[in-house]
């Protein structure tokens, strides 16, 4: 059984950068996940989103839903990610001082995305966009 | 005792079906069926929203009445602070606390002395580390049983410590007994309340086994009684005992601000509640200590029993506090933590759940989800669920039908007068062959 979810994530007006997350939550909180595991998915999701928001002018999130592991597949056409493995480590960003100014780009956006989810795919092409798979299982 | 008492409820005669309190229900917990509203129990959280909302009185609080005093040789008020920003011109709280004896209480114990005691208590467990950052308040009932029935990960956030009004009771009751030698039971507490959701707390406890408070009465009830004795007040004896830090938690941010520790959030107003609350449970927040949240808009001063607007009454407050010492009780006066500690663990009840097992909810929220899809999306509340989605899950549920939709049972009723005009236009057509029946 699997329930499948697509959501828009704008790039224009990022205060509305959470809300696909928003919604995940609630409804993994409806279908009776654990605690942890809606913490988790949420908190990367969210992490996901805001990425997209800041980085890539916006993107797209497809969430599979089973009873064993959720997994989000967030899409962009954005700049890409240069050097993958600089961008996991925490603190780099580079995120413009006026995201910073909000009290994002704190170089924790990745990071965070592979401490919670237990499963991380990243594929990125420079000037194409960028593809994040990730998944949180659930027993 | 009943697990689903809540102190909100209706006045089915005086209610008309309208929307306004099911539109207002932060936890959905309402319904309009055959043109009165139903509130699911187990969903109430006592917040008192739909009784400020609407606006044929319709909605309700049970509270106690004085008359229960005549049940007790000695009787005990418990005043909250936000009483004393009920009167206009008071400059010294012991008018208010000798009204109350003029009442017909024998004694008095001030919420805002326990207040006092809970927040050396806060700050001691803060210093001593051992909670789980950032901590909640377990002060407003509403905003506890909001938790346990929608955050189950801040359950283990939540301070736990009994209210205020709770420690109140318990010394007071203490004192009473050495002082008259009655036995407990010939003791009556009574806690003057500017909350609805404190008479809920008060039959069916969180934290704790058994409230040691015997009766609510609302300070709206009680208020022009009290009002007459004090005008009446030959001499006022020398009571109240409390500083400016457990009069101050009448208001929002009075109870964090007692921490004496800047580094703290308040929020007041359910709506604001519960996206502090969204932003906790993300670990947005973590680097704050203390998060104070009241249900109601500008703390206790703006609970449903009061007499006087919330913020008026906060501002007469602010002007009492000036008079007042910064904090007059100390843990120790109650001896010591363990008398303040709960005994129970707040444990997360998951009425929001669709079903026991996923496999279960996924199916079920797949048939919301299309019937969802067929619902025109307008949440206008005439089919008596708050939202669109809300009137799918009752159908899947089977209290509602599709048709309680009256945009969905237009396009129906169109559908059918289409088929019935087609059916004319072709048995028509049939007769037009026929020859015409002479006049």
């Amino acid at each position: 059984m699997t329930m499948k979810f697509h959501f828009e994530v704008p790039g224009d007006d990022f205060t509305r950068a959470g809300e696909a997350s928003g919604e995940l939550k609630l409804k993994l909180k409806r279908l009776g996940f654990s605690a942890d595991v809606v913490r988790r998915m949420t908190i990367a999701m969210y992490e996901g989103e805001i990425n997209m928001a800041i980085h890539a002018g916006g993107g797209v999130a497809d969430v599979e839903i089973l009873p064993d592991r959720i997994t989000a597949v967030l899409t962009d056409n954005g700049p890409g990610i240069p050097d993958i493995e600089q961008a996991m480590k925490e603190g780099w960003s580079t995120a413009p001082d006026n995201i910073r100014s909000l009290g994002f780009g704190a170089g924790m956006g990745l990071p965070n995305i592979k401490k919670y989810t237990d499963m991380l795919d990243i594929k990125s092409v420079v000037g194409k966009g960028t593809t994040l798979t990730m998944t949180v299982l659930a027993k | 005792m009943d697990r689903f008492f809540h102190s909100v409820t209706l006045d089915k005669d005086l209610c008309v079906g309208c929307t306004n309190c099911i539109k207002r229900c932060p936890t959905q917990a309402i319904r309009v069926r055959g043109g009165k509203a139903q509130i699911i129990s187990e969903r109430c959280i006592d917040c008192g929203e739909c009784v400020r909302v609407c606006p044929h009185h319709a909605k309700k609080a049970r509270h106690d009445s004085l008359d229960m005093l005549e049940n007790y040789e000695y009787n005990i008020a418990l005043p909250a602070p936000t009483l004393y920003g009920q009167f206009n011109r008071l400059d010294d709280i012991d008018f208010v606390l000798n009204g109350l004896k003029a009442l017909g209480f024998d004694d008095i114990f001030e919420v805002s002395r326990a207040a006092e005691i809970v927040s050396d208590a806060t700050r001691q467990l803060l210093a001593d580390g051992k909670l789980k950052m950032p901590v909640i308040s377990s002060a407003c009932p509403a905003v506890v049983r909001l938790i346990r029935v929608r955050f189950p990960d801040l359950c283990d956030h939540v301070l736990p410590l009994a209210s205020p009004m709770e420690v109140a009771a318990g010394l007071a009751r203490e004192a009473a007994i050495k002082k008259t030698g009655l036995s407990s039971d010939k003791i009556g507490i009574f806690f003057i309340s500017p909350c609805a959701a404190k008479v809920t707390d008060v039959r069916v406890p969180i934290g704790i086994e058994k409230s040691n408070v015997d009766g609510v009465l609302s300070i709206s009830d009680i208020y022009p009684r009290l009002v007459g004795y004090m005008n009446k007040l030959e001499q006022v004896e020398p009571i109240a005992n409390t500083g400016i830090i457990g009069v101050g938690w009448s208001s929002i941010g009075g109870e964090a601000a007692g921490l004496l520790n800047e580094n703290h959030l308040a929020a007041d107003g359910i709506g604001n509640v519960i996206k502090v609350l969204e932003e906790l449970e993300d670990e947005k927040l973590q680097e704050l200590d203390f998060i104070e949240l009241n249900a109601c808009a500008g703390g206790c001063v703006g609970g449903i029993f009061t007499a006087e607007n919330g913020y008026v009454a906060r501002a007469r407050i602010q002007r009492l506090r000036k008079y007042l010492p910064v904090s007059c009780n100390r843990l120790e006066d109650a001896g010591g933590l363990n008398r303040l500690q709960w005994t129970r663990p707040l444990e997360f009840a998951p009425v929001m759940t669709l079903a026991d097992k996923v496999e279960d909810a996924m199916r079920l929220m797949g048939k919301i989800d299309e019937i969802a899809e067929g619902l025109p999306k307008l949440d206008c509340g005439s089919c008596g669920a708050p939202t669109c989605r809300a009137l799918a899950e009752d159908i899947v549920w089977g209290v509602a039908r599709d048709t309680d939709c009256i945009f969905l049972m237009r396009r129906q009723i169109q559908d059918i007068a289409n088929q019935l005009s087609q059916l004319e236009g072709s048995v028509t057509s049939e007769h037009a062959a026929e020859p015409h029946l002479p006049k």
